[in-house]
Order: structure tokens, then sequence, then C-alpha cells
């Protein structure tokens, strides 16, 4: 990996203006690292399949047809179809859009909660730092998907609910690298001199410290994606949050799993392999975005 | 050490009172009526209304605390609706279950994960340092449940080497004498070899998810703590006074490389506990996890609060246990404490 010669001089931040340089970044990202490189690719076919899945694929995910019921895959079904006669192939592309929904808002609505609550508790200490490290602790008392399974099974049993409990069990996560970030930056020479230029703390939270924590944090939630991806399809396996006939992944794999024990793979096994995918491809990436943000981490 | 110990358990009591607040404002300072969770979704008015007052929901908030907290202290974690049964004795019944698969996978896992972490740092760039990448990178992201599906296919229908998923013994055996509750550990005491092989037969598939699932974090740990370890100056001093490799490794290293992996530990149990249920769910194991499983889905919502409680106390206690093993391993916390 180390040894491909990064084609591209390394983005110079600031220099050259907005779009561009952010593109001239993404370029160097990929050029330093096949791996990330082959994840950044994974992500361009999983958002394609999210956003155009519904007009792209074969079949109507939910049409039944019962005399292609049970089918092994062949030309007509590629991933055959299930106890229905739907096609498996159609409801695995269409699902994408869906399970990335869920993994998109959860990780925004914890980058919200998690990361404002976070940067609020570095900068000012005090008491803000004690009740959100108390939150935080409780929260992590538990065992996570424990917790997630109480919480959709106690607000109600849908999408919306998967949302939040996904990112409430995520919370401590963001929180504590937020607040270790601000911690850091409270008393920097930036941060003095908006400051002294009188600004008050609140634009200085948002427009001083969060832009320079950005970084860090876009990691955190790329590394957080895969599970939220996985801890949404684990509670839809065993029943919470998105119903039958909805095509979602998790919710295919345990409509399979009775078939897995009588031969029929193909229902569980597609499904559980886009799932797999998606969660490898974040990551990856997250991994990738992490050595090059922070290096000392690289394991 | 004893005054660390109680130091770690004046640590713990705050977690256990945040555990049980979090419980029970899960269920009563929610949106949506207490009351009609309880009573669930097929019930009537009147039927509502005398559970609200039967559990208490018309009393202020504080003091239906103080009652929930009581009932817990008294070992009453509420009724099931569709058994009827109490919560807290059909825990009880099933506990041993989940525990005898949680730590059959745990013990499997960290047996392969260890050697194979520190293997990998000690030779890096070897065939096994890249098989321990690319477990590591790929067992964190397989959802459990797909990997105990395809291990039932493969084994069980494909090869026919494994039982059907169905349960902790085949039919044609009964329980062993109940001492622990652990099928494996009572048909030892029992010397009742036969039923011991029934029940580990039913057991190794389910384990073995398990174990895919939780080596990555440990491997990856034992390998990172590893590396770190060999870099530093100690282990130089050692390799300079030309001690043997062997003891390089084994007495210096790896004992120093396993803070960070049983600091790890914790975040393992967090996840193993979550992918308990499941891994229950898919091998219809009789564990508390496929008892709220069953739970959730008939909208019956004391033994889902029960389960989640038990397992929030049961993590508590281990990262307390985890605590102590570090003190245990590394003197130098013990001085502190």
């Amino acid at each position: 990996m180390s040894s491909v010669a990064p084609a591209v001089e390394p983005a110079a931040p600031g220099r050259a203006s907005g779009l561009s340089a952010t593109f001239e970044h993404v370029r160097y990202v990929l050029g330093e690292n096949r791996v990330t490189a082959f994840a950044f690719g994974l992500l361009i076919i999983i958002l394609f399949a999210a956003i155009f899945g519904p007009y792209i694929v074969p079949y109507d995910p939910l049409a039944s047809d019962t005399a292609a019921a049970l089918k092994p895959p062949s030309a007509a079904h590629w991933f055959g179809t299930d106890q229905l006669g739907r096609d498996i192939f159609s409801r695995v592309i269409v699902a994408t859009r869906l399970d990335t929904f869920i993994a998109v808002a959860s990780v925004a609505l914890v980058f919200l909660m998690g990361g404002l609550a976070g940067i609020a508790a570095g900068y000012f200490g005090g008491w803000t730092d004690r009740i959100v490290g108390r939150i935080a602790d409780t929260i992590m008392a538990f065992p996570l998907f424990v917790l997630a399974m109480g919480i959709v099974a106690a607000l109600g049993n849908t999408v919306q609910n998967i949302i939040i409990a996904t990112a409430i069990v995520n919370f401590p996560l963001y929180a504590r690298v937020a607040r270790a970030e601000a911690n850091v930056r409270r008393n920097a020479g930036f941060v003095q001199a908006a400051r002294l230029s009188g600004n008050g703390e609140a634009r200085i939270l948002l427009v001083h410290i969060l832009p320079n924590i950005m970084p860090i944090m876009i990691v955190q939630m790329s590394l957080t994606m895969g599970y939220a991806i996985l801890n949404a399809a684990g509670l839809s396996f065993i029943g919470l949050g998105v119903r039958p006939p909805t095509a979602e992944w998790g919710i295919m794999v345990a409509e399979g799993a009775t078939f897995m024990v009588s031969g029929e793979w193909w229902i569980a096994l597609f499904p559980g392999l886009a799932l797999m995918i998606a969660v490898f491809c974040f990551n990856l990436l997250g991994d990738g975005l992490r050595d090059i943000v922070d290096p000392q981490r690289r394991t | 050490m004893l005054t660390m110990i109680g130091k770690r358990l004046m640590f713990a009591i705050p977690s256990l009172i945040g555990v049980v607040i979090v419980t029970f404002l899960l269920t009563r300072a929610l949106p949506g009526d207490p009351a009609a969770y309880f009573a669930g979704p097929a019930a009537s008015k009147e039927a509502i209304e005398q559970i609200r007052k039967k559990l208490g929901f018309d009393k202020p908030l504080i003091e239906q605390f103080f009652r929930y907290t009581n009932d817990l202290a008294h070992g009453d974690f509420g009724t099931s609706l569709t058994t009827g049964q109490p919560v807290a004795t059909e825990i009880r019944n099933r506990l041993p279950a989940s525990a005898e698969l949680t730590l059959l996978g745990l013990i499997v896992s960290i047996t392969i994960a260890i050697p194979l972490g520190v293997l990998a740092a000690t030779r890096p760039g070897s065939w096994i340092d890249h098989l321990c990448r690319v477990t590591t990178t790929a067992g964190v992201s397989l959802p459990v449940f797909f990997t105990g599906l395809v291990l039932v296919y493969v084994f069980y229908f494909r090869l026919g080497w494994s039982p059907a998923p169905l349960g902790r013994l085949d039919v044609f055996y009964s329980a062993p004498a109940h001492v622990s509750g652990l099928y494996l550990i009572d048909a030892l005491i029992a010397r009742d070899f036969e039923t011991f092989r029934s029940a580990l037969s039913q057991l190794i598939l389910p384990a073995a998810t398990l174990a895919i699932f939780s080596l990555a974090p440990i491997a990856r740990m034992t390998r990172a703590s590893m590396l770190a370890v060999l870099a530093s100056d100690f282990v130089r001093t050692a390799r300079a006074s030309g001690l043997s490799p062997s003891t390089v490794i084994v007495t210096y290293a790896f004992r120093n490389a396993m803070l960070p992996v049983i600091t790890t530990l914790s975040m393992v149990f967090s996840f193993l506990l979550g992918a308990n249920v499941l891994v229950e769910k898919v091998f219809a194991w009789p564990g508390i996890g496929s008892y709220a499983v069953e739970a959730l889905i008939s909208s019956d919502f004391a033994p889902v609060q029960g389960f989640v409680l038990t397992m929030a106390v049961m993590y508590v206690l281990l990262n307390l246990f985890i605590d102590i093993l570090y003190g245990v391993i590394d003197p130098r916390v013990r001085l502190e404490g």
C-alpha cells in the first residue's frame, strides 16, 4: 500500500478556494491509500443504489408472485425469490435507501446531541462537564444493544425510534471525543483572540472551535456509521422498528432465517452480504480517514 | 488490595443507581401511557385503569420511583402478561443458559485472539500478521445474526455435523441435575458424558458465532498494544541484557501488553451481551435474550424491563470485576488505590 507514490500534491487547506480545495484533499486521501480508495468506490456504489435504486430495479420489491416462490438464483431472478415470490435482488437494492437513511440520520442526530454537548462540556468545564459526563457514564453502564432494545420497546416500534435509540447509544462516544478536543483548545491563541475581539461564548464555540474539531468528528461519524447500520439491522432482525413487508436488510435476513435450515440459502444470504459490505465499507473508510487525520492512532 | 476493591465497589454504586433510574424512566417518563404498555395491546379501558391503580401510576413520579426500587429490593421485577409468571423467576431460570453461551464464546475467542495478536505483533509483515489484519477488519463488519445463520447452513444443513439449532439439548436427553445451571459443568459433576457431549454439540455453533464476533476487537488490541510494548525502552533493555527472546516476550512484554487488552474487554462485554440476544434468537436458545425478544413481539413490557435491568447490572458487575483484575495484574494501580 505504502509503495504507491501519491500521484498528487498534498492539499493545502485554505489556499485553494472552498470546493476545489475539498476535491484536491479527497484526491490526496484516495491516492495515499488504495484500501481507502476501494472503500470510497464501494461508498459511491452504495450511494448510487440508495438514490437511484427504486428506479432501476427489474421488479417491484413488494409485488408477490406465488407461482415463482422460493426459486434459487437464475437469469430472471439474480438473487432468487423469497417465500412470497418477491425478487430478492430488487429488494436488496431498494433496501439500501432505508438502511443508509437510518444510519445517516442517527449519526447526524448523535453528532448534534453528543458533539454539541461534548464541546460545551470541554469548553465550559464545571457543571456542564459534570452533567454531560454523568449522562455519558449512565449510558455506558448499559450494554449498548440492550439499551437500544429497551428504548425502542418503550418509545414504540417505529423507524424514527430506531434512529433515536441508535443515536442515544452512540452519545458517550461523541461526547467524549468532542469534549477532549474542545478542552485542549479552550485557551488556544485563536480562541483568546476571538474572545478579546468581543465574540460571545456561543459564537466562539460554534464558529471557532467546532470547525477545528470537525475532521476528528467526521472520522468518528464514518466509524460509527457501520455500527449504526448493524445496530438498526439487529433491531429489525428481532422484530423492532421496521415492519414487513418493507424491504430492509435486517428484516430480510430474519425472514430468510427459517428457510436456512431447509436449504433455501439465498433468501438470507444476499441481504446479509449487502449488510456486511455496507458496514465493511464504512469501517474501512473510517480507518482510512483516521490514518490521515490522526496518524498516531494508526494500528 | 482490599482498600482498592472497596474503592472500586464505591465507584460501581453510582452506575447501579443510574441504571435503576434509566430503566424506571424508560417506562414512566416517556410519551404514551405506561399502564397501556403493561396492560398489553388488547386490553380494555377498564383493564388499563385497573393496572394503573395496581401499579401506582396515579401516584407522583417520585413515589412511583421509591415503590419501584422497593419492589426491586424485594426481588420483584413484575409479572409477565403472556406467561403469568413472575419475571424474576423466569430470568433466574434462564440466566444460566445465557451465561453458559456467553462465557464459552468469550473463552474460545480469547484463546484464539490473544495468541493471534501476539504472533502478529512479533512477526510483523508475515502471513500471520496479514491473517490477523483480515480477521479483525472482516470480524467487525459481520452482522452476528448473519454469521450464525451461515454457520447453521454449512454445519447443519450442508455437512450435517451439528444438531438442529433448537435449544440447549437434544430432545432425547434430559437436563443434568441442577447444580450450577450450566449444563456442561452439571453433566460433568453427574459424570453423565453422553449428556455432556450432547450439550456441547448444541453449544458449539452459537458459541463459535459469538467468538467470531468478539475475536476482532481483542486480537486488534492485543496486536496494537504488543507492538507498542515491544518498541518500548524496557524491552530494549531486556534484550540488550541478553535475555532470551521468549523470556522477553512472555515475561516482560506480554504482561504489560495485557493491560490495554483487559480494558478492551469491557467494551467487548458490552457488544457480547448485546450480540447474545441475536444469537439466542438464531439458535432458539432458551436464555434471557430470547425471553426478552418473545416478550417484545407480544408487547409484554415487564420482561423487557427486567431483562434490560438484569443485563445492565451484570455489565456493571463485569466492569467491576475487570477493574479488580486490572489491579491484580498491574501493581501500580494497587499502590494508587
